[in-house]
């Protein structure tokens, strides 16, 4: 992609045109959309500041704190090393999706809120889309399974003890439901 | 929790409590958890501007040129800030110093002039309509420097130590003269130690980086939504720097992602967005990168000296310690380091001290238990040493010379559970089948190792402030202009009213964070439960009065002629207490004396006169069993309990996870963290999550929280001493005191890495 091109020009000046926007459609959170993007548009930012879906969180804008993880087709990336054209036609579901329509909180949801799983609350998207990818992993079966799998997710407040309960808790919580 | 037995010998009624001491989920918990909570950079305001700030590639000498000619034809950039362009702010130091400032330094300004304080301070600000254009221009700055020498290394400048010449709000001095004579009670004594430990640059890192966005107003009005720890210690530095009057600056701030102290002083961001918006009248937002979050302050590198000794009956008998800590060249950061060495046990002979070092570097900062967590750390390694050297158990060598009194000020403590809480969870632990001699555990390839340690934190109270409003609907609506950093503060303020008021806890909402709201002080130091608690205490407390006196206009009211001492306040009602039937709702009362809506406010300060003849402090009892692999030296910490005896715990849920929190980062400060400077450019080379190491999940183990019962009627109206701080006090000692039990080799430099095992 030839992205720059000296062509505009403004009052006489040249002026370093930025990359066209191309439509991008995505299922955000059960809802269809187009949106024009510009390729250099990160996931995050896409959802953050262009659709105002501010739940999921930058910490580090590198792929090293987890705290933008949604999930792209059922699985859990990091949305600040995914830009928003590569992924046209996905399924996106980000933390307000995960709540129901009514407002009823996702059980991930519920569980830390009981199990206290947080405290400052700016990790908790990202953790929270995380358990659920890797309960779909099928990469729950143990504690020592769940530190490894939540790696990916930093919490500088240290609630990682609390984390693992909430996520064993919503683990129960949805084996039940299948057994059911 | 029934009637417990409190150190005055009185027996402390707590059934009567309805929420206090009952573990309660966060109210803001469901905020949190679906994405409702806003932070600071997620305000979306309408035509708004971003800014993206240029690093300074150099630490000292003069910024020569500053090319923007590329940035300036990227199509989106409104305009480059420099400090050739940037419009001036206060010209007096005393201007630009906020609260937490230390009095005689000159903070720094970005983007005030060509000389340089610190690499990667900013240098310029680039604005344009969306965060990729500005990013991308951003990269097409070109920034010359006439460099000059620079000195970030403390070790090479130690000689240039120096006691501090100012002073700094909540900053103790180490006492001007030795108590005894520590050098001839070293020189006579049976068993010594003479070691140096030494600590690095530590960052704190919260998740949610610093970020500012000023909505700019029809009117010229700023309301900057800010992170921040002090809406008000900000909203008066903005009026104090750009001549801005109060009624034109609101700060707000209803949710912060992680402080830890990084946010008690206003951060270079905030200046930055009101220096943008202010000029060109738009909505600016500036954010900062990962890693210029590593560019504004941390804690201090420290090296310290000590010299202790112990007679033959292993009765400490002489404690020398000296602390040399680095601070900037344009301010004095201080913190209390030395002190607690001379407070945590008994000894005759004692001399303390507490120098600095001016590095080219940012100012330093109070980081989580600022000063006592460094003089800890190090303290209560060098003790465990001399625990050693006596052939004492180290928990029997610190009960042995516990103290009943501070010496430092030679005061009593308000109280002091510190034994109970060795006790507890030393019990919990299994101490008791420790064997003394390192080396001596081992489980397959691993050594194992038990260490444990003690901590202290200040229990103090500021001034603050609280208001309520109480509507005929029942609803009561408490405010003051506090923060939630994730301490709990919404929560715990929520039950304090729900307490005090008697208005049932779901119809209670409390609201902070907007410096609008009536005065709070900075959240901070542990102390926003006992300053701004109280204030809630007492509002409400003076809300039952009025609502009493209300009663008395209902017609035939059922309280007759009852004193208010016989009346309990319950669920939205006033009723003859132990006859519910005989009551007035708030609504009625309210009705009764035509009001539509019940305003108060008050200010409650520390009763400084029955607090001075005390000393104020919580403490920690800490035990940490480590597991060494003999051949690779990897260290994991598989089991940490701590005793944490802090007063009246109001909601035990959020308190052990405060606890627990910062448990993680005791082991974090052993084990992993350093910020890595490359003194031959002066510039930190870490400066990201992947490389500034903090724990992950698989990195923590079993962590136990224990609340010793600890009854204070002096310390403040809650009995409630906060516990932001104490948890991480001693337990990088702890840690670092297994590592030797485990494997022999006394480490005594953070962070303790597998190399220096080797």
């Amino acid at each position: 992609m030839n992205a720059f091109s000296e062509s505009d020009t403004a009052g006489g000046s040249t002026m370093t045109a930025l990359p066209g926007k191309s439509p991008v459609k995505l299922t955000i959170n059960g809802e269809s959309t187009t949106v024009e993007v510009a390729p250099w548009t990160t996931l995050l930012d896409l959802l953050r500041e262009y659709l105002d879906l501010t739940g999921t969180k930058k910490g580090c804008d590198h792929g090293q704190c987890g705290s933008c993880t949604v999930l792209v087709d059922g699985k859990r990336v990091n949305s600040c090393l995914t830009l928003a054209i590569m992924k046209d036609g996905s399924e996106i579901t980000t933390i307000e999706g995960l709540t129901g329509k009514d407002g009823a909180l996702h059980p991930m949801q519920q569980a830390f809120v009981d199990c206290d799983a947080f405290q400052c609350g700016y990790c908790t998207p990202g953790q929270i889309c995380s358990a659920v990818g890797m309960i779909k992993e099928g990469h729950a079966h143990s504690d020592d399974e769940i530190r490894e799998g939540m790696s990916g997710n930093l919490c500088r407040c240290g609630a990682y003890p609390h984390i693992l309960n909430a996520i064993k808790q919503a683990y129960a919580a949805t084996e039940k439901r299948t057994a059911a | 929790m029934s009637a417990l037995k409190s150190i005055f010998g009185k027996d402390v009624d707590t059934t009567s409590s309805t929420y206090l001491g009952k573990p309660t989920s966060r109210v803001d918990g469901p905020a949190k958890v679906t994405g409702g909570a806003k932070y600071a950079a997620e305000f979306n305001v309408p035509n708004l501007l971003y800014g993206y700030i240029v690093s300074s590639g150099a630490a000292r000498g003069t910024i020569k040129s500053i090319n923007t000619a590329e940035v300036e034809k990227v199509s989106g950039v409104v305009k480059v800030l420099t400090h050739e362009n940037a419009p001036k702010t206060a010209y007096l130091d005393s201007s630009h110093r906020d609260q937490l400032a230390s009095s005689g330094g000159a903070p720094f300004r970005p983007l005030y002039k060509a000389e340089l304080e610190y690499s990667s301070q900013p240098v310029a600000l680039v604005i344009a309509d969306t965060f990729e254009a500005a990013r991308y221009a951003a990269s097409l700055v070109k920034v010359e420097y006439e460099v000059a020498p620079h000195e970030t290394d403390l070790r090479a400048n130690m000689g240039k130590a120096h006691p501090p010449t100012v002073t700094r709000t909540g900053y103790v001095s180490a006492p001007k003269k030795p108590r005894g004579n520590p050098e001839g009670a070293y020189d006579a004594a049976a068993h010594k130690v003479d070691v140096e430990y030494s600590q690095p640059i530590e960052f704190h890192m919260p998740m949610e980086s610093y970020a500012s966005t000023v909505a700019y107003g029809e009117d010229g009005k700023l309301t900057i939504y800010q992170k921040t720890q002090g809406v008000q210690n900000c909203q008066e530095y903005v009026c104090s720097v750009f001549g801005l009057s109060s009624s034109d600056v609101q700060v707000i701030s209803p949710y912060m992602g992680g402080g830890f102290g990084s946010g008690l002083r206003p951060t270079y961001d905030i200046y930055l967005s009101v220096l943008a918006a202010t000029a060109l009248r738009r909505s600016v937002r500036v954010s900062m990168t990962r890693q210029q979050m590593f560019s504004f302050s941390h804690r201090p590198e420290a090296i310290q000296q000590f010299k202790l000794a112990a007679n033959s009956d292993g009765m400490l008998d002489a404690v020398t310690h000296t602390a040399i800590e680095e601070t900037s060249q344009n301010e004095e950061y201080l913190e209390t380091v030395v002190n607690w060495s001379g407070l945590l046990y008994n000894c005759p002979n004692v001399m303390l001290s507490h120098q600095l070092v001016n590095l080219d570097l940012a100012s330093p900062a109070d980081m989580r238990a600022p000063g006592a967590v460094t003089g800890l750390y190090a303290y209560e390694c060098a003790i465990d040493e001399l625990a050693y050297e006596a052939k004492l158990d180290p928990l029997a060598f610190r009960e042995k010379n516990y103290a009943e009194k501070d010496q430092n000020e030679g005061k009593l403590f308000s109280s002091k559970e510190l034994r109970e809480a060795y006790r507890q969870a030393a019990e919990k632990f299994g101490w008791s089948g420790r064997p003394l001699e390192p080396r001596s555990m081992k489980k397959g390839s691993d050594l194992i190792g038990w260490g444990m340690a003690s901590g202290s934190w200040e229990a103090s109270q500021g001034k603050a402030a609280a208001k309520l409003v109480l509507t005929p609907d029942g609803k009561l609506v408490v405010s003051s202009a506090t923060s939630d950093i994730g301490t709990g503060t919404y929560t715990v303020m929520t039950m304090i009213a729900a307490e005090f008021s008697g208005v049932a806890i779901e119809n209670v909402t409390f609201e902070l964070g907007d410096s609008s709201m009536v005065y709070a002080p900075v959240e901070g130091g542990s102390w926003t439960v006992s300053s701004v608690g109280s204030a809630v205490k007492t509002v409400c407390q003076e809300l039952r009065d009025r609502l009493f006196k209300l009663a008395g206009k209902v017609d035939g009211t059922p309280l007759g002629d009852t004193k208010i001492g016989d009346v309990t306040f319950a669920n939205g009602a006033m009723h003859v207490t132990g006859n519910p039937v005989k009551n007035v709702t708030y609504a009625e009362a309210l009705k009764a004396g035509k009001i539509d809506k019940l305003e108060l406010d008050t200010t409650e300060l520390p009763q400084l006169a029955k607090q001075a003849t005390h000393a104020l402090y919580s403490h920690s009892a800490v035990f940490a069993e480590v597991s060494v692999d003999e051949d690779l030296g990897t260290i994991h910490v598989t089991r940490v309990v701590s005793a944490i005896a802090g007063g009246r715990i109001l909601n035990p849920k959020t308190a052990r996870s405060q606890i627990m929190g910062a448990i993680v980062w005791g082991i974090s400060m052993a084990l992993e963290e350093e910020g890595m400077l490359d003194d031959k450019v002066g510039r930190f080379m870490n400066h990201n999550y992947a490389e500034y190491h903090i724990p992950v999940n698989a990195d923590i183990h079993d962590i136990d929280v224990i609340f010793v019962p600890e009854h204070d009627e002096v310390v403040n109206p809650l009995g409630a001493k906060g516990l932001g701080e104490i948890g991480i006090v001693g337990v990088a000692a702890a840690v670092t005191n297994a590592i030797w039990h485990a494997t022999g080799r006394r480490v005594r430099s953070l962070p303790v890495t597998l190399d220096k095992l080797l």
